[in-house]
């Protein structure tokens, strides 16, 4: 069949073309954009009218002209071929695999801008996913279907964090397939080898689909980026019952993407530039996490990224808070004092984490430790502050107590590096620190707990030499 | 006929649509997506399409219904949860699976249900528009069944009591209009009432801070605007459970799905402590999450509240939460920068002020058409962009509501909650209320509550000196008012959601413990003037009994605040006594 070509373009601008008699192509349509050369370049229809379709360019436009260039339809809408053999390989921000090794052969080709999941199909996600770091998995556990961001700055490790939750994550219980979907939108040349490195050298890449979109990629395809990634891992986890952790790094370069974008084609802008629609569009991929009845699978979302000037009130942590269902928060003044992961957790919370919890999913123990934990390392801090002006001697024999607790608890139980815990060790750890305590300064612990537990776990020392 | 000229998003426009009106259905496209006209000029029209317009053609057919977007109202409603357009989502899953596809044409009513309908009128009666032609039993509920506000005339016949179906005529007028157990009636007309009344009645919420401090009436508005995480949902869960109404209209407009779930996991599970049935029997949820389409989230704020205003018609008190209402606000956003309207603050369309005045103004207490009492009272709650209460949706919501529950960030981490900042809020309802309280409640209720406000205000300004110099440096009279706002602040303001007895709060027993503490600060001032000490003060166990008063269920609380009561005499006094 001879595919229809259309070649009245009229205008291009920034990374939009304007055409004119293509009103038969679909609003959402795949097309192929010839500049002439033979040289073919993909683009979407973003608004289509009798006059004029505009269309979407998703490389760099230099090199095209108004008289040599010709559009031809590819698709209805932009697909992903899916197939079960993605796992294990990767891939650009568009869906080509960018390993050496030929194209999947697709089982399916499914629109990668998905349909919402029916709130009444969807289950409570409560079951425990470990992701082997103690600050995570004890304060602020993630669930399987939940999407819970890292809220991070330039210049810190979340990248490095990022690859150690892919590598570490998994369900417990016998025979749950578990895979990683890592997508990477606006990453330097850097981070990709980064990244390729740690994957292939520590293994996690058998079990991963990676969609990696460099920085010097356009613009256009940081949008598809997510969606791609996002579109396999309802596949693999609606269609194959993996349990399916996708890993969404750096969310910021795909709002700076969006606001591009929006701004060529001349929209009224939000705050601070960014499109008055990005709680919708960023809603469009957060909510692609769930976990659904009738389906052994489930979708779970790590989504990064860096807050402009570390200010949580920025329009992209922002909007992303109202969506996701807590955070984890990398601070700075951790991580310049080495520790690794910087987590801080009194700003972090799992919305979900109670569900995921307790005897049976992680221990019996795990809510009030954590809350214990969170309360003495909340007045050890506390008390930084009081004796950065009174000094230490001021204090009482249990204050001194509590600050040394809180030194500990950054440099024992946050600082792992890349070792990996299982729930019970970093538990055991937990309670291991507040050893120093006599029990009744565990207010947060029923008794039951602290006469299994308290003073029993083991040597601190030991426990994370370990 | 018309054609589609042009898509961009959810914004379609058609032209040569014969006898289009504005906010008339129309089905767009092949497909028949739903869609509504939201402006004229001349042979075009503008649409929003309430679906995902992803490969939609120029060109293709769009059809009017000729009819408004309306809802049919009517038995079958309750223990639903349906789209923003009163598609019940159940029967989407059953039609399309676990992902909501496109063009799905369901209706919001069982059909083939039979009720079991108990006439009230006879033949020859004259009925006028939203009088009550007779009852449906709907779980432990009576669903009164209205002639639509806009019908009326002498009934010629009406069938007997038995079982009917919504689309069984259960009654025709002499003019020929034939009667059903439901009626349609669109979404964006108040639905009509006899006349407004006085909102003299309080709406309780079974939170002591709300219900004390910053109360709402039974037909009166609140906003609730908080950054995340700081409590917006939880609060309003809460007051859908506990709240004093007898139906709960639940819009969540553009949220997270899995909140959803929340509600409909844990409401099925809870009893209603009015009738002791499950609470999603008197409960409609209207879910709109926030990856569904936004025009439909548009649409889901006026389905509420017409829902609400058809329960309130039948003498009913219901109680409506719009969470979120920012996001519909962004909806409103999104359509208009479609449209190329020109924007006012923040990009929003310079009608905003006047949409959401139109929405809350239909809340109320009014005597219905049939002439009895029913009332809405509305709860929106607000999401601030990065927490910053001037943003133009918060204020504009400000300017409309009667009730101001601020939520803070900062209560949330120091888990302080409700996490209602007492000093930010405000209630403009006290003085309509105050004769209620103090005839239901007691008579010096007002000035009790006056008190409990001074000992907050001034523990406040007791904490800003305790920060420059440490609690040391305080006489022992200021260190006992210090200790005594901290009582009321855990031990009064603090509701434990989670504890069972806790979770909801009398009148009676929130004003119990605003004596004891009261009590308590009294006795400690003559104690301290005899020469005990603070720490005579603190480690009295009339503290801790103040501490557990909370826990202590309703019926044993009584005889708990007589014990304190004797207690309290002789408190405080440690080594002065001896």
């Amino acid at each position: 069949m001879l595919k229809k070509e259309y070649n009245a373009v009229t205008y291009v601008s920034g990374p939009l073309l304007f055409l004119e008699g293509a009103a038969d192509l679909a609003y959402g349509a795949i097309v192929n954009i010839d500049d002439g050369t033979g040289r073919i370049r993909g683009g979407q229809v973003i608004e289509v009218s009798d006059q004029y379709t505009v269309l979407q360019v998703f490389e760099e436009t230099s090199g095209l002209n108004l008289e040599k260039t010709t559009v031809s339809l590819v698709e209805d809408v932009a697909r992903l071929g899916v197939s079960k053999e993605m796992v294990g390989r990767a891939f650009n921000g568009i869906g080509k695999p960018i390993d050496g090794l030929p194209p999947v052969v697709a089982d399916k080709r499914l629109p990668i801008n998905g349909a919402p999941i029916n709130p009444v199909a969807r289950e409570k996600p409560e079951e425990f996913i470990q992701t082997g770091v103690s600050a995570i998995d004890v304060n602020m556990t993630l669930v399987r279907g939940q999407k819970l961001p890292i809220f991070s700055g330039s210049g810190l490790p979340h990248n490095e964090l990022a690859a150690q939750i892919a590598r570490q994550a998994k369900v417990l219980g016998e025979g749950e397939g578990f895979a990683v979907v890592f997508a990477a939108m606006g990453i330097t040349q850097r981070e990709v080898s980064y990244f390729m490195q740690e994957f292939e050298r520590t293994g996690a890449l058998s079990r991963s689909v990676l969609f990696l979109n460099k920085a010097d990629d356009p613009t256009v395809e940081r949008l598809l980026t997510p969606r791609m990634a996002l579109t396999a891992a309802e596949y693999l986890a609606f269609e194959h019952d993996y349990h399916v952790l996708v890993i969404l790094t750096d969310l910021t370069n795909y709002c700076e993407a969006l606001r591009e974008i929006g701004g060529a084609r001349e929209e009224i802008p939000g705050r601070r530039g960014y499109p008055g629609y990005m709680y919708t569009d960023l809603a469009s991929l957060y909510e692609r996490a769930g976990v659904v009845h009738g389906k052994k699978g489930s979708v779970t979302q790590i989504p990064i990224l860096s807050m402009p000037g570390d200010d949580i009130t920025h329009p992209i942590p922002d909007l992303t808070g109202y969506i996701t269902e807590g955070q984890i928060f990398i601070a700075r003044d951790l991580a310049q004092q080495g520790i690794f992961p910087p987590i801080n957790v009194q700003p972090s919370l799992s919305r979900l984490m109670n569900n995921g919890i307790g005897k049976g999913k992680t221990r019996d123990d795990h809510k009030e430790l954590a809350d214990q934990l969170f309360s003495s390392y909340a007045r050890g801090v506390n008390l930084r502050r009081l004796v950065a002006i009174t000094g230490e001697d001021a204090l009482t024999e249990t204050d001194k107590k509590y600050l040394r607790f809180a030194s500990n608890f950054e440099q024992k139980f946050i600082n792992q590096g890349q070792n990996e815990r299982s729930i019970e060790e970093s538990l055991n750890i937990g309670w291991a620190l507040l050893a120093d305590f006599p029990a009744s300064e565990l207010k947060r612990i029923r008794r039951e707990y602290i006469e299994k537990y308290h003073q029993k776990t083991g040597k601190l020392e030991e426990l994370v030499r370990a | 006929m018309g054609t589609i000229k042009k898509i961009a998003g959810p914004a379609v426009i058609a032209e040569n649509l014969e006898g289009a009106k504005m906010y008339d259905i129309v089905r767009v496209g092949k497909e028949k997506l739903v869609g509504e006209i939201i402006r004229l000029d001349g042979d075009t029209c503008f649409v929003q399409v309430y679906e995902d317009t992803n490969g939609l053609m120029v060109g293709e057919p769009i059809v009017s219904t000729g009819l408004p977007l309306a809802l049919e109202l009517g038995p079958g409603l309750l223990n639903g949860i349906f789209d923003g357009i009163l598609r019940p989502l159940d029967k989407i899953q059953a039609a399309s699976g676990i992902f909501i596809s496109r063009g799905i044409e369901v209706s919001s009513l069982d059909r083939s249900k039979k009720w079991d309908f108990t006439p009230h009128k006879k033949v020859g009666d004259e009925v006028k528009g939203g009088d009550i032609l007779g009852t449906v039993p709907e779980f432990s509920f009576t669903h009164k069944i209205l002639v639509p506000p806009d019908k009326g005339g002498k009934i010629k016949h009406i069938v007997g009591a038995g079982q009917y179906t919504i689309d069984d005529t259960i009654a025709e007028l002499e003019d020929g209009t034939k009667l059903r157990l439901a009626h349609y009636w669109p979404v964006r007309k108040a639905r009509p009432f006899q006349r407004k009344l006085d909102p003299n009645q309080p709406f309780l919420t079974g939170m002591r801070i709300l219900d004390v401090l910053f109360p709402l009436t039974a037909g009166g508005t609140a906003a609730i605007p908080g950054p995340f995480g700081s409590g917006k949902t939880v609060t309003q869960q809460s007051i859908a459970k506990y709240g004093d109404a007898n139906i709960v209209v639940y819009v969540g407009c553009g949220e997270r799905g899995n909140e959803m779930t929340d509600v409909l996991v844990e409401f099925p599970e809870l009893e209603d402590p009015q009738t002791g049935r499950p609470l999603m029997e008197r409960t409609i949820l209207v879910a709109n999450t926030s990856n569904m389409p936004v025009a439909a989230r548009e649409a889901s704020l006026y389905t509420g509240i017409t829902l609400a205003e058809y329960f309130r018609d039948q003498g009913y008190k219901v109680s409506l939460m719009a969470d979120s209402t920012s996001r519909w606000a962004e909806a409103l956003r999104e359509i208009a920068s479609r449209l190329e309207e020109m924007p006012a603050e923040e990009g929003y369309p310079p009608y905003l002020s006047s949409r959401l005045s139109s929405f809350y103004e239909r809340a109320g207490k009014v005597v219905t058409l049939a002439g009895e009492q029913g009332a809405v009272s509305v709860i929106g709650a607000v999401s601030p962009a990065g927490g910053d209460f001037s943003e133009p949706v918060t204020q504009s919501t400000l300017r409309i509501t009667g009730g101001f529950w601020a939520l803070d960030a900062g209560l949330a981490r120091a888990r302080h909650f409700p996490a209602i900042n007492w000093a930010r809020s405000y209630s403009l309802f006290l003085n309509i209320l105050e004769p209620w309280y103090r005839e239901h409640v007691a008579p010096d209720f007002p000035e009790v509550r006056g008190q409990i406000i001074s000992i907050l205000q001034r523990e406040a300004e007791l904490q800003q000196v305790v920060q420059l110099v440490g609690p040391d440096a305080l006489q022992d009279a200021e260190r006992l008012a210090l200790e005594v706002g901290r009582i009321a602040r855990e031990d009064f303001l603090q509701q434990n959601g989670f504890d069972k007895v806790d979770a909801s709060c009398s009148m009676a027993k929130a004003y119990g413990i605003m004596q004891m503490i009261i009590a308590a600060y009294k006795q400690g001032e003559v104690a301290l003037s005899k020469g005990a000490t603070i720490s005579d003060f603190l480690t009295d166990p009339v503290i801790e009994k103040i501490g557990r008063a909370r826990y202590v269920p309703e019926a044993e609380f009584p005889a708990y605040k007589a014990e304190f009561d004797q207690m309290i005499k002789t408190a405080f006094m440690g080594a002065v006594k001896a």
